[in-house]
């Protein structure tokens, strides 16, 4: 191949004879073509996209049952006590205040090297970490959207005869999800970055890869520079869609 | 029809009502004027629980709903609720919004459902709009959108909260008049109103309310032509 050649013929001349552009190829070279190196970095990035969904999945599912016990504790009726809810919105809080309190990469190292430290599945284990603190983020994010909407929304659904669970369902978390969209997306932005944290608990994610070419190579640069440029294509393909979603439910705003 | 006894509310240490006793009757239009923080608003809402009562008992055709054990989804679905500010859901069409209730708390099958709210909607002169969302409509469009709503559940009492207070003057007569015609096919109404030539041709009782308390009652002419209490003079005085 054409880079195979010109590298093999640059390799032949001392390091402190190439000019500036031949010392450029020749480092990307090494971080990029060399060995198939070019592979490590898309499987590192499958990896970040795995654990970016499996991640995304708990910390939703988390999120919204996390916001509804919170919402339905706080709306519940006047003088009326349920402690079953007192105790899972406890819960819920103390959750909510031990995960935001903590950095996330100790939440991780305590994950991986604590509570999981046999197992060999890091990829996993640190998914699950960031799934859990994403969580905690994304409840607040609900509940300030369910708090958000008017009242009068949900009395108006209330006095059709429509019950709690279905005036949540058709009337306040359509509506509410439109509102908390653009801090939602925020927060999976986030979240696809800080999936590099996982790679302290060796999850084999880009970064992870990234570094481990490095450490052969003795070159740094390329490497990183080459992670940075494939998170901010994910990011933008990810706010693309974002933005396509919040068109498609602005539709009822036209007047 | 709807029973009121020693009712009383209060919002903490802040008294709204003071022990009301009061009797709705079948086909009665109700209207209750008073002024701003007389409680007016709070009583009606406490009708079909939007507020929870402090004290007291309201019984709907015979069954206590302040009893917890009482399901108050069943009542509101026949006490129909129009708001001032309309309260339509804005991430639905107009259409959508009518059938919503009746297709999920009535189980009324889809068509079925549509074809009661385009005839209703018809009705008020807004079956053009059915396909449009709460936004693009005026706000007196929007009230009349609101009266349909409840009225597709085939409730057997409304309750009016200000209807006309958020409108434009010039939309005031198209919403009264939806509220007229209500009222000439005998619906019973109970009205929460400022509009007191509305309350002169359609009410058979006036509640007038100040303080927490039914200051005054009496049959709208009588009242308007002759108030008894010296609160409810004042009042006259200012708003005619």
């Amino acid at each position: 191949m054409n880079v195979d050649l010109l590298y093999e013929t640059l390799s032949q001349i001392p390091l402190e004879d190439l000019n500036f552009w031949q010392s450029l190829f020749t480092k990307f070279y090494r971080a990029w073509f060399m060995e198939d190196r070019w592979l490590k970095y898309f499987e590192g990035l499958l990896t970040t996209i795995e654990v970016t969904v499996i991640a995304l999945v708990i910390g939703v599912v988390l999120g919204v049952l996390v916001a509804m016990a919170r919402v339905a504790h706080d709306q519940r009726r006047p003088g009326t006590h349920n402690p079953v809810l007192s105790a899972v919105n406890f819960v819920c809080k103390i959750y909510v205040t031990v995960i935001r309190g903590t950095p996330m990469m100790v939440q991780l190292m305590i994950m991986g090297f604590v509570i999981f430290s046999s197992s060999r599945n890091f990829t996993l284990v640190g998914a699950l970490g960031l799934g859990i603190n994403s969580g905690a983020y994304v409840s607040e994010i609900i509940r300030g959207g369910l708090m958000s909407l008017d009242p009068g929304q949900s009395e108006a659904g209330r006095s059709l005869g429509l019950s709690y669970i279905q005036t949540m369902r058709f009337i306040v978390i359509p509506q509410a999800f439109k509102a908390i969209l653009p801090s939602l997306g925020n927060e999976f932005i986030v979240l696809l970055k800080d999936t590099s944290l996982i790679s302290v608990i060796a999850g084999k994610e880009i970064v992870y890869a990234a570094r481990s070419i490095g450490a052969k190579t003795y070159e740094y640069m390329f490497p990183y520079v080459i992670t940075a440029i494939m998170y901010l294509i994910l990011v933008m393909i990810f706010s693309w869609l974002q933005s396509i979603l919040e068109r498609r439910l602005r539709e009822s705003d036209r007047r | 029809m709807i029973d009121v006894k020693g009712l009383k509310k209060a919002f903490g240490d802040h008294v709204v009502l003071k022990d009301i006793t009061e009797h709705i009757y079948p086909g009665e239009k109700v209207v209750v004027i008073g002024p701003s923080g007389s409680g007016k608003s709070t009583f009606l809402r406490c009708l079909n629980l939007l507020e929870t009562p402090t004290a007291g008992t309201i019984t709907f055709k015979g069954t206590d709903i302040t009893d917890p054990k009482s399901d108050i989804n069943k009542y509101r679905q026949k006490m129909g609720m129009v708001f001032q500010h309309f309260n339509l859901f804005p991430h639905m069409t107009i259409l959508r919004n009518l059938t919503l209730a009746p297709t999920q708390v009535l189980g009324k099958k889809k068509d079925e459902a549509e074809a009661k709210a385009m005839e209703l909607l018809a009705r008020v002169g807004l079956d053009d709009r059915a396909g449009s969302y709460p936004n693009q409509l005026s706000g007196g469009q929007k009230q009349r959108v609101a009266i349909v709503r409840a009225l597709c559940m085939e409730p057997e009492v409304m309750l009016f909260d200000e209807p006309t207070s958020a409108l434009d003057p010039e939309m005031v007569g198209e919403v009264l008049d939806v509220m007229k015609s209500l009222a000439n096919d005998g619906m019973t109404m109970v009205v929460v109103t400022h509009e007191m030539g509305f309350a002169r041709e359609v009410g058979d009782r006036v509640l007038f309310m100040d303080g927490g308390v039914i200051a005054e009652q009496n049959t709208p002419t009588e009242f308007f032509d002759h108030p008894q209490t010296e609160r409810a003079q004042n009042f006259l005085a200012k708003v005619l």
